[in-house]
């Protein structure tokens, strides 16, 4: 494998190990009541605790009632980024692959058995 | 660092749409302008939107015990310079507002400034700094991601701390009770948001290479063989 896989997956696994370990370490600390809690509504109760007075003075139109349909509905903002994103690099690829393809000609990584030599 | 619906006072709510709007109206006509002028971009612009859409959507344990998640906003910021991502971290902000409830509309100023607007800046200033530097390109889109990251959950701090002083320590002391909250948990999260950045852009360095060229983020001189 090349120089250039091999950074990949360094790199890939040095995220897989931040998150594993904070997995672990946050696992020990994190408050037993509440596991992993999201830091935004975390800085909501503390707003709560400091200033027991403070009334929001404006309630959302629309809430997800409960965790599962909460989690669903980011699940569908990962998927709408996820799915433009993986358009948006796929169609780059196609371009600069037809880009290259008709300076250099065919690539060797082409599926069509070219009759180049291989270099 | 989405500050939740109703939780900023009203003169703050006011306050912050007006130091944003500017930006967002600035950002929006640089995209525009961006998608009419070089339409050849337009797949790259709606990929470091979509790298916003997706990260801010994904929350990730922390060593705190805490979860919280990236931005994803320094990326678009290297590549097509900060105006450009207060539009887009605007869209992202009321997608999130109105369907997720999380964040709000009320609030929407004030997490516009610290997303779209404080982090993708300080990114950017990042990026730039690595470069006069000369450090490796790949230093400076770490460095840009994970500061863009960070800088956001300051400001969020921040901008808690003003609304809530501390009866006791006041302004200051409640500003540090919020980056107590919010910053150490963000600290790997900023890291593999910066290692992710590098992965993406050595990615689009190979699909992207003449847009990335004529937007200056990569220099022309280099060659194919060089940058890999």
């Amino acid at each position: 494998m090349s120089r250039k896989t091999w950074t990949t997956i360094a790199l890939v696994a040095a995220m897989m190990l931040i998150f594993g370990v904070s997995f672990v370490v946050g696992g020990i600390r994190t408050n037993p009541d509440e596991r992993f809690a999201g830091t935004d509504s975390v800085a909501t109760s503390t707003i709560q605790e400091s200033n027991p007075d403070y009334e929001p003075w404006f309630q959302p139109f629309f809430q997800p009632e409960s965790g599962e349909v909460e989690s669903g509905l980011f699940a569908l903002q990962a998927a709408i980024g996820g799915t433009v994103l993986g358009f948006a690099i796929g169609a780059l690829w196609g371009r600069r692959r037809g880009e290259l393809k008709a300076v250099n000609g065919p690539t060797p990584d082409d599926a069509t058995p070219s009759p180049e030599p291989a270099s | 660092m989405h500050i939740a619906e109703g939780f900023l006072p009203v003169a703050h709510c006011v306050a912050w749409y007006a130091v944003s709007a500017p930006f967002v109206i600035h950002g929006a006509r640089k995209v525009i302008e961006q998608a009419k002028e070089h339409p050849e971009s337009r797949l790259l612009l709606a990929a470091a939107g979509a790298f916003t859409f997706v990260l801010s959507s994904i929350k990730l344990p922390s060593v705190t015990g805490s979860s919280s998640h990236p931005n994803g906003t320094g990326l678009g910021a290297v590549l097509f310079r900060p105006p450009v991502m207060a539009f887009l971290s605007t869209i992202v902000l009321i997608f999130q507002a109105l369907l997720l409830a999380h964040g709000g509309i009320t609030t929407l100023g004030a997490n516009v400034f610290s997303m779209g607007i404080a982090g993708p800046w300080i990114g950017y200033w990042c990026w730039v700094g690595s470069n006069k530097l000369g450090w490796h390109r790949n230093v400076g889109v770490f460095l840009a991601l994970a500061f863009a990251d960070l800088s956001t959950y300051l400001v969020t701090s921040v901008q808690l701390g003003l609304a809530f002083p501390d009866p006791v320590s006041g302004i200051a002391g409640s500003v540090a009770k919020f980056m107590g909250v919010f910053v150490i948990s963000q600290v790997p999260l900023a890291i593999a948001e910066g290692i992710l950045g590098v992965l993406v852009f050595r990615l689009l360095t190979d699909v992207a290479r003449p847009e990335l060229e004529r937007l200056g983020v990569i220099k022309p001189s280099m060659s194919e063989a060089v940058a890999r």
